[in-house]
C-alpha cells in the first residue's frame, strides 16, 4: 500500500467545506414580517451590526465532538474509582467540593438560559449557531458537574454535606456569594449580563482560576476527578469567550455604547474579582495540603490569568477603540491580593463560620504556615495565632470560635453588592440608596450598588439596568435566633438529628464530633440591623472608623 | 510555630469510618418520582432554586420593574407545583449528547452511501424540485421552532422545564442543520440544484406563507408555555408531521429516492420524545386540582389561536402533494390523518383539538 494513500482518500468524496456549511446554516434565519418577536429582554445598547461567528462549527460535528469529550470524562471517572483515588485523596481538599460543587451548577445553567437573551438581540442569524453550542454547552456543564458530585457523594469518606447540596445552595451564606455571580448572567439589561458580565469576564477572565488553576490543585491532592471534568468543561469555554468577543465587536465601533461598555467592564470586573477571587482563593490556597514552595500561588496565578492573560491581552487593545479601562481597579484587585491579604482575610472568615457551614474546614498547621510565610511574607504574624486558636477550639465542647470572645476576632459586616463581607477593614464604607442605609467592602462595591445598578448612568437613562433586592443581608434571616435552631432551620444537621454537618476537623469518629448541644445558647445578630441603628453623623461614623482600625488576635498559647 | 496535632485519616475511601451521616449516599432534598430517584432526577431537579423550597434570601437582582431572576408570571398558566414535572426522555447531558450524535453519525452515513451509490441522480426530476423548494423552504419552519424554544428555555419556573425546553431546542436546530447540510450535498451531485431556493418559497411563495405566519406567531409569543405546547401540540401534528411524514416519507421511495426519509426520520423520533415531554406538563397543569380548569381554558384558547394558524398553513401546502410525478397518497390522508393525531394527543391532556 503506498505510504500516501488513506482510507479516507480511498472512500472520500467532494462535499462542502466547513465555511461553506456554516454559511448555509447562518442563512437558516429571517426576519419576521407577520409577527414581531418581542424584545423580552431588553438591553440600552445599540447593536446595528451583524457579529460575526469566529468559530465556524455546526451542530454535526460539535455533538460528535462533545460526545467524545464525554466519553473520556466518564471513562476517566470509572478509571479513578478502579485506580482506588479515594483512599489517597485528600479530604481536606474534597470538603471544599461540598461548598464549590453546590455553586456551580447553577451559574453554568443560568449561563445557557441567557442565551436566550442576547440570541434574539443580535441582528443576524451567524452567531445564533454559536449561541445554540454554548447554550447546549452550558447544560452539559451543569449536568456533568451535578453528577461528580454524586460521584463524590458516593464513594468519599463522609457523604453528608452532598447529600444536601441543592438544600444547601439556596440556604447556606456561602452560597448566596455564588448566586449573586449567577444571577448577574440572567437578569438586568441582556447585553450588561450575558455579553459583558458572563462571556467577555467571567469566561474569558476568571474561567482561568475556576476550571484551569484550580484543577492542577486537585490534582495535587489526589482528586483526579475534578481535573478531569473540568479541564473538558474549559475546553468549551474558548468557544464561549469567541461569541462574547464577537458580541462586543458588534458594539464597540457605536460610540454611544462607550459609556456602558465602560461602566459594565468596570463593573463585571470588580464583582467578578469579589466573589471568584475570594472563593477560588480560599480553595486553592486553603483546601490543599500540597506546600511545595515551587508552585504557583493564587496571587501568582491571578497575575498570569488575570493580569497578563485578560488585562494585558484583551482588556487593553479596547482602548484603541476609545474605551477607557478601568486600570485603577485591576491595580486594586491586585493590591487586595497581595497586599491586603484579601483571600486569607476570606478563608478566615469561612473558618470562623464553620458552624453555619455544611462541609469541613479543618486548622492549618505547620507545614501550611510555612509555606504561607514563603508566599506571603507577614501572613504568620496575622494569620498563625488565628489557626492556633482554630485547631485549639475545634474540639467539641470548646467554645465556638464564632462567639469566642478570648480569640479576638470581630464578626465582619456584609458586602451588599458582592455579598463577601468587609473583610478589608481599612476599605469598609457605607451609602444610602433609596434612603436606606447598606454597607460595602470597597469603593468598588459602593459604586456598583449605588451607581451602576441605577435607573440613570452619568445622566443617562438606563432603563434596562437591574436592580439589587431580595434578603442580601443572610445574617438578617437568622436576628435574633439561636444558633442550634438556625442550624435546624437551614438543614446542616446530621441523620441522627443532632450531630453537624460542618465539623472544625477530619476527624472520623463520633466522639470528635460537634452536636446541636454544642453549639445552643449563642445567638445570632444582624451587624447591618445594628449599624442601621446607629444615629446618622458622628455616632455612625465613629463605628466606621472603628470598624477601619479592625481587630487583633489574642496570642493563643 | 505551633498548632494542636490533628489525628490523621489514613483513607478517604466510602466506608473506612462510621459515623453519622457515613451512609447518607443520595441526595436527599427532593420527593422522587418513583421509588427511587433517576439519574435524571439527580443532575437536574433543584439546579434552579426556588424561594417556595429552599431559597432563604430570596432571587437577589431583579429586573427594573422587580420581577425577580426567575417570575411565575412568566406565564399564564398556574401551578399548585410546577416542580413536580419530569421529563419523560429522562435527558441529562450525556443521553443528550449520545443521541444526537447518534443521529448526526446516521445522517452523515446515509449522505456518504446516497452520494456514493449515484443516488441523488437517480432522484426524479419533479422531485429534485420538490426537495429544493420545499424541503428547502420547510428547513426554516424547523429553525424558528429551534429558536422560539432556545428563547423559551429562560423562562420556566423549573430547572425540568427549562431542560427540556433546552433539549427540544437544540433537537429542532440540529434538524434545521441537517436539511440544510443535507440539501448542500446532494445538490453538488444535482445540476443546476439552486441552494437559494428554499428560502426564497419560504419568504415568497403562498405555500408557505401560512406556514411561515404559523411559526412566526410562535417565535412572537411571549408566554413561553404557549410557545412550548404551540409547537409541540400544535403545530407539529397539523403541520410539521403532515408535512414530514405524510408528504415526504410517503412520497420519497417512490421517485426513487431512499435518503430523505432517512434524514426525515431522525425529526420524527425527535418529536415522539418532545411530545411525550410536553403531554405529561400539560397534563400535569390541566389535571391540576386547584388550577386545573383555569389552565384548560387557557390551553384551549391557544390551541384555537395557534390550530387556526396551523390549518391553514396546512391547506397551503396542499399543492405540493400534486407536484411529484409519481402520487402515492393524498393530502386529504395526510390531513385526516394529522387531525387523528391532534385529537388523540389533546384527548390524552383533556383539551379540545379546534
Amino acid at each position: 500500500m503506498s505510504e500516501t494513500l488513506t482510507l479516507n482518500k480511498i472512500v472520500g468524496q467532494k462535499g462542502i467545506s466547513t465555511a461553506e456549511a456554516a454559511n448555509r446554516v447562518s442563512d437558516l434565519g429571517w426576519t419576521p414580517s407577520y409577527v414581531q418577536e418581542a424584545m423580552t429582554f431588553p438591553t440600552d445598547y445599540k447593536i446595528s451590526k451583524v457579529p460575526r461567528d469566529p468559530m465556524k462549527q455546526v451542530l454535526r460535528s460539535y455533538f460528535p465532538m462533545q460526545e467524545e469529550k464525554d466519553n473520556r470524562v466518564y471513562g476517566a471517572l470509572d478509571a479513578a474509582l478502579r485506580g482506588d483515588m479515594f483512599r489517597n485523596v485528600e479530604p481536606r481538599w474534597v470538603e471544599w467540593m461540598k461548598l464549590f460543587l453546590a455553586i456551580i451548577p447553577f451559574p453554568e445553567i443560568s449561563a445557557a438560559r441567557s442565551m436566550a437573551m442576547v440570541g434574539r438581540l443580535a441582528p443576524g442569524e451567524e452567531l445564533r449557531t454559536g449561541f445554540t453550542m454554548q447554550m447546549v454547552d452550558e447544560f452539559r456543564h451543569s449536568t456533568i458537574q451535578m453528577n461528580l458530585k454524586k460521584w463524590y457523594m458516593e464513594n468519599y469518606i463522609d457523604p453528608a454535606g452532598f447529600d444536601i447540596t441543592e438544600a444547601a445552595f439556596g440556604k447556606c451564606y456561602a452560597t448566596t456569594i455564588g448566586r449573586q455571580f449567577a444571577e448577574g448572567f440572567l437578569t438586568g439589561d441582556a447585553i450588561t449580563a450575558a455579553n459583558i458580565y458572563l462571556t467577555v469576564v467571567a469566561e474569558t477572565a476568571f474561567t482561568n482560576t475556576l476550571f484551569v488553576a484550580m484543577p492542577s490543585e486537585a490534582a495535587r491532592n489526589g482528586d483526579y476527578a475534578l481535573p478531569t471534568v473540568f479541564l473538558s468543561v474549559q475546553s468549551d469555554e474558548s468557544r464561549h469567550i469567541g461569541n462574547g468577543h464577537s458580541m462586543l465587536m458588534a458594539m464597540i465601533h457605536d460610540p454611544s455604547n462607550h459609556q456602558l461598555l465602560e461602566r459594565d467592564l468596570k463593573y463585571a470586573f470588580w464583582q467578578n474579582h469579589a466573589i471568584v477571587d475570594a472563593a477560588i482563593g480560599t480553595f486553592i490556597e486553603y483546601g490543599t495540603t500540597n506546600r511545595d514552595k515551587n508552585k504557583e500561588s493564587y496571587a501568582e496565578l491571578w497575575h498570569r490569568w488575570i493580569y497578563e492573560d485578560y488585562y494585558r491581552t484583551y482588556m487593553l487593545p479596547l482602548e484603541k477603540y476609545g474605551i477607557k479601562i478601568h486600570h485603577d481597579d485591576v491595580a486594586e484587585a491586585w493590591d487586595r491580593i497581595v497586599k491586603k491579604n484579601y483571600v486569607h482575610k476570606t478563608a478566615q472568615f469561612f473558618s470562623v463560620g464553620w458552624s453555619f457551614n455544611f462541609w469541613r474546614i479543618e486548622a492549618q498547621t505547620e507545614k501550611d504556615f510555612e509555606w504561607f510565610e514563603h508566599k506571603y511574607p507577614g501572613w504568620y504574624a496575622e494569620f498563625g495565632d488565628f489557626w492556633k486558636w482554630y485547631a485549639k477550639l475545634s474540639v467539641p465542647g470548646e467554645k465556638n470560635i464564632a462567639f469566642n470572645a478570648d480569640v479576638g476576632y470581630v464578626y465582619p459586616h456584609r458586602c451588599w453588592s458582592c455579598m463577601v463581607p468587609c473583610l478589608i477593614r481599612e476599605d469598609f464604607c457605607c451609602d444610602e440608596v433609596d434612603g436606606k442605609v447598606y454597607t460595602y467592602c470597597s469603593e468598588g462595591c459602593r459604586w456598583t450598588h449605588k451607581v451602576a445598578f441605577a435607573a440613570e448612568y452619568e445622566g443617562r437613562a438606563t432603563p434596562a439596568m437591574g436592580r439589587f433586592s431580595g434578603r442580601r443581608e443572610w445574617e438578617e434571616c437568622y436576628h435574633g435566633w439561636d444558633h442550634a435552631d438556625a442550624m435546624v432551620d437551614l438543614g446542616f444537621v446530621r441523620s441522627d438529628g443532632k450531630t453537624l454537618v460542618p465539623q472544625p476537623h477530619l476527624r472520623f469518629e463520633q466522639k470528635d464530633m460537634w452536636t446541636l448541644d454544642h453549639v445552643r445558647g449563642n445567638t445570632l445578630g444582624s451587624p447591618l440591623r445594628a449599624f442601621r441603628a446607629l444615629k446618622p453623623g458622628a455616632e455612625r461614623d465613629a463605628a466606621v472608623a472603628e470598624y477601619r482600625k479592625g481587630y487583633t488576635i489574642n496570642p493563643c498559647n | 510555630m505551633s498548632a494542636s496535632p490533628q489525628t490523621v485519616q489514613k483513607s478517604g475511601a466510602a466506608g473506612s469510618a462510621v459515623f453519622a451521616g457515613s451512609d447518607s449516599r443520595k441526595y436527599n432534598y427532593f420527593e422522587p418520582k418513583a421509588r427511587k430517584a433517576s439519574h435524571y432526577e439527580d443532575m437536574t431537579v433543584d439546579v434552579q432554586p426556588d424561594p417556595e423550597r429552599y431559597l432563604l434570601q430570596d432571587w437577589i437582582i431583579s429586573f427594573p420593574d422587580g420581577t425577580p431572576t426567575y417570575s411565575k408570571t412568566w406565564t399564564k398558566a398556574l401551578s399548585s407545583n410546577w416542580h413536580q414535572f419530569r421529563a419523560v426522555d429522562q435527558e441529562w447531558e450525556r443521553t443528550h449528547y449520545q443521541r444526537q450524535s447518534t443521529i448526526c453519525g446516521m445522517v452523515q452515513g446515509v449522505i456518504e452511501n446516497a452520494r456514493k451509490s449515484g443516488a441523488p441522480k437517480r432522484f426524479d426530476s419533479a422531485w429534485v424540485k420538490v426537495l429544493q423548494d420545499h424541503l428547502g423552504a420547510y428547513k426554516h419552519a424547523e429553525f424558528g421552532l429551534g429558536t422560539s424554544l432556545m428563547q423559551a428555555q429562560r423562562y420556566g419556573y423549573t430547572q425540568m422545564i427549562n431542560n427540556a425546553t433546552l433539549t427540544n431546542s437544540s433537537y429542532k436546530l440540529r434538524f434545521a442543520q441537517d436539511l440544510t447540510l443535507y440539501l448542500s450535498e446532494i445538490g453538488l451531485d444535482l445540476q443546476g440544484f439552486d441552494h437559494n431556493a428554499g428560502k426564497k418559497h419560504w419568504l415568497e411563495n403562498p405555500i408557505w406563507q401560512g406556514t411561515r405566519k404559523s411559526i412566526e406567531a410562535i417565535m412572537g409569543a411571549t408566554d413561553y408555555l404557549e410557545q412550548y405546547l404551540a409547537t409541540n401540540l400544535v403545530f407539529e401534528p397539523l403541520v410539521g408531521e403532515l408535512f414530514r411524514s405524510g408528504f415526504i416519507m410517503q412520497m420519497a421511495a417512490s421517485q426513487g429516492d431512499f435518503a430523505t426519509p432517512s434524514v426525515v426520520a431522525a425529526a420524527e423520533a425527535d418529536y415522539e420524545r418532545n411530545l411525550a415531554n410536553t403531554v405529561e406538563l400539560i397534563h400535569m397543569l390541566t389535571h391540576d386540582k386547584e388550577h386545573g380548569a383555569h389552565n384548560v381554558k387557557l390551553f384551549n384558547g391557544w390551541i384555537a389561536h395557534h390550530g387556526a394558524l396551523a390549518k391553514e398553513a396546512a391547506a397551503n401546502l396542499q399543492p405540493i402533494w400534486s407536484q411529484p410525478r409519481v402520487k402515492v397518497s393524498s393530502f386529504a390522508e395526510a390531513q385526516e390523518r394529522a387531525h387523528n393525531r391532534i385529537q388523540t394527543i389533546c384527548s390524552q391532556v383533556g383539551l379540545q383539538a379546534s
